[in-house]
């Protein structure tokens, strides 16, 4: 992203000097428009005021009996006693509760789509460790059934990572949880990439008799070996941009593109990884190569280094209680986000992994509360609510854009029965951008992929 | 704060050594039986079983009491149909005793074919899984094999150390999970079933080819007359799983059955009780293209028994059962069917109500107080009392927590205990 503006300003600068640019044999090249781009459009709808409901902000506050108006779809205002436009639809939503559009950072939807079957097997590029090259939006199925699942728990916005046999499994693809025939038209306008990597067991498993890495030091020199190639990759882009995009450009990689873009900090970092020790080599491995880690994910021994993780400003995107289905995953408890949350500056996230948790994060978060009260921690409601909004739009750099109710923001809202965080809560209905795509009441507004049509075994 | 005395008080009354009396006092009390949910009552406990159920009992000498203060007591749940015990870390061979893994030539067939395996002989009560499934209010859990299509025997294990099953239960998998192990065809399944079943009742000396001679004694004699379950998702695999059961003449019970609620009358009218997962609700196999959220509510409806189970993370997650539950609820189920499909409908399927699986009296005193609503996630498991016996709610996950939770002492954490 950072490319862009240098080469406008370089272009700016030879503008002044027409003598020389009109001799010059060797013109700049023109700047790429990046591939693969959003079609994205929100759907127009009028004024909608959600009156009299329990609002939790996501920034931390909570507001009883207040209102929410989302206009041109955005979030217009939040507080007691709004007016609303003539042409504003109101909702009365007393009794119930209202939080930000539910935000999952960590989904395989659409690339390991329902019905889970060869043919859909589309998240793990295990032909080589290192597949920094590879997109997960090239993979992801629009008509996954999960989608509209999700969209009935309240998620809007979601992260679609490639899987964790890889040690670079490649690019993350951040989409609005809205149906549509194309991913490009599900793609979250202006959202930054993500990289995904992976510690541990996956890829000494994957690869282990695949020519290696067969170690954890393997994996370690495996990302090492790929960022010190990355480097003198960027140097020689930098160069050539810096350089006004003279000559020849240098060749280009795919792979490297996109470890130089985490180098740059275009990319935001998230990494499988679930011991503690490991999570520490890997801030070491961020330090080395001068990149930020964004997020930790499933890091069932995040706890151990609640401190640390919250010091180097990295959240951790955890379970509520999956354990031992690996060795590495033997030391989970259930109050690991809780302990994760607590440490000064930390930064905790649920995140799913599942087709079916991505449905119901909301009572992920409130295991997370109840466990924590057996130690006497208490996590309120208000506070509780950013580990599905906030905090995950911050890890995956949209957050100036959703996440929370603030004016301005994306009109992306939950309306939900009572509070979120019970097995009771369910969604009433979802908007996304201020329209509202889904209604439990309403049929006609609830979505339903092609897949399912004409399926004769479907209720 | 409450909560936390409540558990430090249970705590204290485990250190009477064996005390297998208790009276709990001003639960509100669900029954998980025709008596449904009693307030303010009392839950009197005598050598391990409940002698007396109701409001203001007498305090029989040399019997601890227990004030619950209202909050809720209900039998120990059922874990779900789980290898917990069976199971130590699901990617590590070394620690997996549940499912067999004969290498007995190409047909495979002696491999598939075996009912006398009897998995709870790996069965290891130490497993660390038992404890954190206590800690989330499981006192019993049905055992599984299902690595083949007559899979073998699991059992019912209560969850308090021992090793004895309350009974063997026989398992049979039909469908995609099985498909690659049984000629590559449902059809194929259905053949070598009713094959096998006639082989082990009346076999054609000299032409014995799918069992061995114990298979056909177990398949034949010893199970013949237990409830098998079977693994079983599509509507169509569904009516031929049923029709088998008639022409063989053995009981079933489904599991599974994403596609059941088609099918909801037929089986209320044959008594043929259902496992399910009710947060199975998408198209996850092409024998589940029927799967939805209301397969529990459509069945209760109908007149069938719902249990459930966790069909995903069934061991380290069994306690997720409890959250199942609380989601058919959300989906239309009545919430006295929900408390059953986790206490007495599994116990019932399982053969095993006559011991657990309810607050009455003659019963085994397995028992859980909550913080809360049962059913709802927002909830924990306040106590636990196993045959009457105060059982701390302590795992290695609650240990490792405190473990961390502990205030620096100049020592590395490994010093603390």
């Amino acid at each position: 992203m950072s490319r862009i503006p240098l080469y406008f300003a370089l272009a700016a600068c030879l503008a002044t000097m027409p003598l020389h640019a009109k001799k010059d044999k060797n013109p700049p090249a023109p700047a790429k428009p990046a591939p693969y781009p959003s079609t994205y459009r929100a759907i127009v709808s009028a004024p909608v005021l959600l009156r009299n409901a329990t609002v939790l902000t996501g920034t931390g506050e909570r507001l009883d009996n207040a209102d929410v108006l989302m206009q041109d779809g955005k979030i217009a205002a939040v507080g007691k006693n709004l007016d609303a436009p003539a042409n504003a639809r109101s909702v009365d939503a007393t009794g119930k509760w209202i939080t930000p559009g539910i935000i999952d950072i960590h989904s395989h939807l659409g690339v390991y789509a329902s019905p889970g079957i060869a043919a859909t097997g589309d998240g793990n590029e295990a032909t080589n460790p290192v597949t920094a090259d590879v997109w997960a939006e090239h993979s992801v199925w629009p008509q996954d059934a999960g989608f509209a699942k999700a969209l009935a728990g309240g998620v809007t916005s979601l992260q679609i990572l490639p899987g964790s046999a890889n040690l670079v499994g490649g690019r993350s693809v951040i989409l609005k949880n809205v149906a549509a025939e194309t991913t490009q038209a599900m793609k979250f306008p202006n959202a930054p990439y993500g990289i995904k990597m992976a510690c541990g067991e996956n890829p000494k498993r994957v690869y282990g008799e695949k020519g290696g890495p067969s170690t954890r030091m393997g994996n370690v020199a495996g990302y090492r070996q790929a960022f010190m190639d990355a480097q003198g990759y960027r140097r020689q882009w930098d160069d050539y941009n810096a350089g006004g995009r003279r000559g020849d450009a240098p060749e280009q990689s795919l792979k490297n593109d996109t470890l130089a873009g985490v180098m740059r900090g275009d990319i935001t970092v998230n990494i499988h990884c679930y011991r503690a020790d490991e999570m520490a080599q890997m801030i070491d491995l961020s330090k080395e190569f001068g990149f930020r880690i964004s997020s930790f994910h499933h890091g069932v021994e995040a706890y151990k280094i609640a401190d640390q993780l919250a010091r180097e400003d990295i959240c951790g995107a955890l379970w509520a209680d999956w354990w031992g289905f690996k060795l590495e995953a033997y030391d989970g408890i259930e109050e690991n986000i809780a302990l994760v949350d607590r440490a000064k500056g930390g930064c905790a996230i649920v995140h799913s992994d599942s087709s079916e948790g991505i449905q119901r994060l909301n009572q992920e978060a409130a295991k997370v509360m109840a466990a924590a009260k057996r130690v006497d921690i208490d996590i309120p409601p208000e506070h509780a609510i950013a580990w599905l909004t906030a905090n995950p739009a911050k890890a995956m750099r949209i957050d100036a854009m959703t996440g929370s109710l603030s004016p301005g923001k994306m009109a992306d809202v939950v309306l939900w029965n009572g509070t979120p965080f019970s097995t009771f809560a369910k969604a009433e209905q979802v908007y996304i951008d201020g329209a509202l795509l889904y209604d439990r009441g309403n049929k006609a507004l609830q979505p339903k992929v092609d897949f399912l049509i004409g399926q004769e075994a479907q209720p | 704060m409450k909560r936390h005395l409540l558990t430090i008080g249970l705590l204290a009354m485990a250190s009477v050594a064996d005390a297998q009396n208790v009276l709990i006092k001003n639960a509100t009390v669900h029954t998980a039986s025709a008596k449904g949910s009693l307030n303010n009552a009392d839950v009197l406990v005598q050598g391990g079983i409940i002698r007396a159920v109701g409001p203001n009992l007498a305090n029989p000498a040399n019997v601890p009491v227990f004030d619950a203060r209202g909050l809720p007591l209900t039998p120990g749940l059922f874990g779900g149909i789980s290898d917990i015990g069976l199971e130590e870390i699901s990617q590590e061979e070394t620690t997996r005793d549940a499912n067999l893994d004969l290498k007995t030539g190409e047909s495979g067939l002696i491999e598939n074919l075996r009912p006398e395996f009897d998995a709870t002989l790996a069965y290891n009560p130490r497993s660390t899984l038992l404890a954190v499934a206590r800690v989330g209010g499981m006192t019993y859990t049905a055992l599984g094999t299902s690595g083949a299509l007559l899979a073998g025997q699991g059992g019912v294990m209560r969850l308090d150390g021992g090793d004895e099953p309350m009974r063997r239960t026989p398992y049979i998998i039909i469908g995609n999970n099985s498909l690659g192990q049984s000629g590559a065809s449902r059809a194929a399944q259905f053949m070598l079933l009713e094959q096998a079943f006639k082989e082990a009742r009346a076999p054609t000396p000299g032409d014995e080819r799918l069992l061995t001679s114990a298979g056909r004694r177990v398949l034949g004699q010893e199970i013949l007359s237990d409830r098998f379950l079977v693994y079983v998702n599509r509507e169509a695999d569904i009516r031929q799983v049923l029709k088998l059961a008639a022409s063989q003449g053995i009981r079933v019970a489904l599991v599974g059955a994403a596609e059941a609620w088609r099918l909801a009358d037929t089986l209320a009218t044959r008594n043929i009780p259902v496992f399910i997962d009710a947060m199975d609700n998408l198209p996850a196999s092409f024998d589940q293209l029927g799967a939805t959220g209301n397969n529990a509510a459509l069945l209760q409806r109908a007149g069938v028994s719902v249990s459930f189970f966790n069909g995903n993370d069934a061991s380290h997650n069994a306690r997720k059962v409890r959250q199942i539950a609380g989601n058919a609820v959300a989906e239309g189920l009545p919430w006295q069917a929900g408390l059953a499909g986790i206490t007495s409908a599994p116990a019932k399927a399982l053969g095993v109500d006559a011991r657990i699986g309810s607050i009455e009296v003659g019963k085994t005193a397995d028992l859980v107080l909550w913080t809360g609503d049962p059913l709802d996630v927002a909830s924990t498991a306040a106590g636990m009392w196993l045959a009457g016996k105060a059982t701390p709610l302590v795992s290695r996950q609650t240990l490792l927590r405190d473990r961390y939770l502990a205030p620096d002492n100049g020592l590395p954490r490994a010093y603390r205990q």
